[in-house]
């Protein structure tokens, strides 16, 4: 039965096209006649499927609980089955909060060993409750931006990269268009954000940045829910900026940004757009306004990725696919949520194989450890069939900020085109330096005291 | 049978004037009470005691202090939120500025400060009444928060200005576990009730009322608005500083001025409403509604439907079901919740009989 399962397995991560229908129809027989005394692993689920953040919601969580499905599907993580439960935060931090205890412990009696909020406030409420808890809080792209310092925060990752190098990487997108870093000086920036703590997050390394560069940065806060934005753009008009920099949260928000640009007749590409703030759902609402904005992605969209089409066959193709809608398979939220799945599945490998435990449950701790083993180079992600939808990266014991690479896409009026290569900050030591700064005043402040790492090896 | 009043006499004027009359009642909020500090920190869940309770009680501070300004002096505000967040950053402040702070002496600060903000947001009240001056402490809503955004000093130049809140430590002891937490809570929260339950019987709780009912009549009567409208405004920013630090300090410990919003200003709103205005038990009641029923519904329909219906679905249907939960309350039972416990004693009084 291992023999099998481990063949199936094998083919699950190629892609052979040929083994395809055997395959499927293996991995469903399978999948109908669990065994007895099938180990589980536990996952929580804490969703955002209603008001502003919908989509962003059912988009992520369906990813993640689509790829849970297919691993499920495929055989397990070496015979471990995964469930889960799911919890309404509705983006919103007290919900999270209690979503975050009540999934605590899932159906089966385990205890949950990560904890994604999709969403920086949700990440900020429940952020200090790791290490006591022992559950890993999966970033995936957003939080809190210091807890890239392994050193400060073991139990907090961010295999996505976070604000502040997505920040960078703009502003050296921006210097790339213009001929370099040279010719940034003197050119004028906006930044216009929802006024909250996600908002805000990307402005210490911008505000750094545009003072080394010369450049003439302005800050414009747009209150929640943003869905009113006449008077920041009509300020907007008046500054004349070089490029703009928007930080948008929820549909709404997002895609006003777009008609309210076309109206004082500002161009759209000289704008771009946050990562969780820039989708298919984000974009087709503004129609012809939204044409030539600029997005980010760490998790590129599109179907053709091998694994998106594996789940696409296998999963929908058994009709136990999660999103309500199928075309949103290989969208934005959808293929981002993939990612951090990939992410999860990956270090429950690992945590079982550096522990002892191949086919059985891991603990907190021990899934924190498999986690702080990623190692996703270019090989295992062509393995995974992830390539060029996620960028290769690896966590050390003091390095917890991911790939720390973006590329940067274009919306064409109805889809994606991505128009860079995989790019990071301009001068990564620079923030990264900033990430120590600011973590260590974290730790003074609430009297942490940072581990020792040993130095990376590679 | 078993909740008979008959026969007992109030034969002196301290009988007479007692917060609770009946001896079924003070023996029900005894148990109550003996529940609550014996019997729940031992047996619930940490699910129950830190995401469940604590917010709970620190909400219903906060809907006292609505109830206070709106129920008992009849001054609409939607500022609430606003002096939480007074509170809770006045709080973290206090705490970590001064060397050596108690952590009880800075929440009892934190109120204080929440009330002198909440007179100076008070003073429109001396012009505008009604739905116009809930427009007016709008500002105070808006203006609060994004001064603590704006301003660094307030959340001490955090990066994203997101605040951590420090140990609670009473005597040198540390709270930390959640049952802890709880009882700190439970302790303040109780004590500040009983002190709004006296006030609001009191002479200070008449003179809200006086105003309330009609502010020309009870100025002739010799009665100074500007006094009582302010104090009011005052002992109701302080119960929401209170509550705020509390919700901060027990439940959230990273806190974002955003956190604050006008939809918690609007909740505490209903809290008060729906729990029943000018009465001492409505807003834990009204508390319990606007914060537990979603989560009850959240947690019900999981249960019940799980993967079998889609969760899109099933996160769209509770709130469905919970906007037409609060319009049939507001249709049946506009007095609120308190209302319908006090229908429900009439009725255990003359039981098994009808009338």
């Amino acid at each position: 039965m291992t023999e099998t399962r481990e063949a199936l397995r094998g083919f699950g991560r190629g892609v052979r096209v040929a083994a395809a229908a055997a395959f499927a129809a293996g991995a469903a027989l399978l999948a109908a006649a669990p065994g007895a005394d099938a180990a589980e692993q536990y996952f929580p689920i804490p969703s955002s499927r209603v008001g502003p953040f919908s989509a962003m919601g059912t988009g992520y969580y369906g990813g993640i609980i689509d790829y849970l499905t297919y691993v499920n599907m495929t055989g397990g993580v070496n015979g471990v089955q995964l469930v889960w439960a799911e919890c309404e935060t509705e983006y919103n931090a007290a919900r999270t909060a209690e979503c975050y205890q009540r999934l605590m412990v899932g159906p089966n009696g385990q205890r949950m060993v990560v904890f994604d909020t999709l969403g920086t406030p949700g990440a900020y409420a429940v952020i200090n409750r790791m290490a006591e808890d022992q559950v890993v809080l999966a970033q995936y792209g957003y939080g809190r931006t210091d807890a890239a310092d392994g050193t400060v925060w073991p139990w907090v990752f961010n295999a996505a990269s976070h604000y502040w190098d997505q920040i960078a990487m703009k502003l050296a997108f921006m210097a790339e268009q213009e001929g370099g870093v040279e010719n940034m000086r003197g050119k004028k920036v906006v930044h216009l954000h929802i006024d909250s703590a996600f908002g805000r997050e990307p402005l210490p390394a911008m505000r750094a940045i545009a003072e080394e560069w010369g450049l003439n940065l302005v800050e414009i806060a747009i209150p929640s829910p943003g869905l009113e934005q006449q008077s920041q753009w009509l300020q907007i008009r008046r500054e004349r900026p070089d490029w703009v920099t928007f930080y948008c949260a929820g549909s709404g928000m997002c895609s006003t940004g777009m008609t309210a640009a076309a109206r004082v007749n500002f161009p759209r590409d000289r704008m771009i757009y946050v990562t969780f703030g820039g989708a298919e759902e984000d974009m087709v609402p503004a129609g012809d306004a939204g044409v030539g904005t600029y997005v980010v992605a760490n998790a590129v969209p599109g179907r053709d990725f091998p694994l998106v089409q594996e789940i696409e066959r296998v999963v929908y193709g058994a009709g136990r696919g999660n999103l309500s809608n199928p075309e949103r398979v290989g969208t934005v939220y959808w293929n981002r949520g993939v990612g951090a799945a990939v992410a999860w599945i990956e270090a429950l490998r690992n945590a079982q194989e550096m522990f002892d435990k191949v086919g059985q449950p891991v603990t907190g701790a021990e899934f924190r450890d498999g986690y702080e083993a990623l190692d996703m180079n270019a090989a295992r992600l062509e393995e995974l069939g992830v390539a060029e939808m996620i960028a290769p990266y690896r966590m050390t014991c003091a390095e917890h900020g991911g790939a720390r690479k973006f590329r940067m896409m274009q919306w064409d009026g109805t889809q994606f085109q991505v128009v860079s290569d995989w790019m990071g900050p301009n001068d990564p030591d620079m923030i990264s330096e900033m990430i120590r700064e600011s973590a260590a005043r974290f730790a003074e402040e609430n009297g942490i005291t940072p581990r020792e790492c040993p130095p990376d090896p590679a | 049978m078993i909740y008979r009043q008959a026969g007992q006499f109030r034969t002196s004027y301290a009988a007479d004037s007692r917060a609770i009359p009946f001896r079924e009642d003070r023996v029900a909020l005894a148990l109550i009470l003996i529940a609550a500090y014996f019997v729940i920190p031992f047996t619930a869940s940490d699910y129950w005691l830190s995401v469940i309770l604590v917010p709970w009680l620190a909400l219903s501070l906060v809907a006292t202090g609505q109830n206070i300004l709106m129920g008992y002096a009849g001054q609409h505000s939607l500022g609430s939120a606003g002096f939480m967040a007074v509170g809770a950053f006045a709080c973290y402040n206090l705490m970590l500025r001064i060397d050596g702070m108690p952590f009880l002496v800075a929440l009892i600060l934190s109120g204080v400060i929440a009330a002198l903000v909440g007179v100076v947001f008070g003073l429109p009240s001396l012009r505008v009444r009604g739905i116009y001056l809930a427009v007016a402490t709008l500002a105070a809503q808006f203006f609060i928060v994004w001064v603590i955004d704006k301003f660094g000093w307030f959340t001490n130049y955090d990066t994203s200005g997101i605040i951590t809140t420090q140990r609670m430590e009473i005597f040198g002891y540390r709270f930390t576990t959640p049952a802890e937490q709880y009882l700190i809570v439970l302790g303040i929260v109780t004590a500040l009730t009983w002190l709004a339950d006296n006030m609001a019987r009191g002479r200070t709780g008449r003179n809200w009322m006086a105003v309330r009912d009609m502010d020309v009549a009870a100025e002739v009567m010799g009665l100074s608005l500007l006094r009582t409208k302010l104090q009011a405004f005052a002992i109701s920013s302080f119960y929401c500083g209170v509550g705020g630090a509390l919700f901060a300090y027990a439940f959230l410990r990273s806190v974002e001025p955003t956190a604050f919003d006008i939809y918690l200003s609007f909740r505490v709103m209903f809290m008060a409403i729906i729990g029943g205005l000018a009465t001492t038990i409505g807003p834990f009641l009204g508390a319990a509604f606007i914060l537990l029923m979603p989560v009850f519904l959240n947690t019900t329909f999981q249960g019940l439907f799980g993967a079998a219906v889609d969760a899109t679905i099933i996160s769209a249907l509770e709130q469905v079901i919970f906007g037409v939960a609060i319009i049939l309350f507001m249709i049946f039972e506009p007095l609120g919740l308190a209302r319908l416990l006090q229908i429900a004693q009439d009725r255990l009084r003359q039981w098994p009989f009808k009338y």
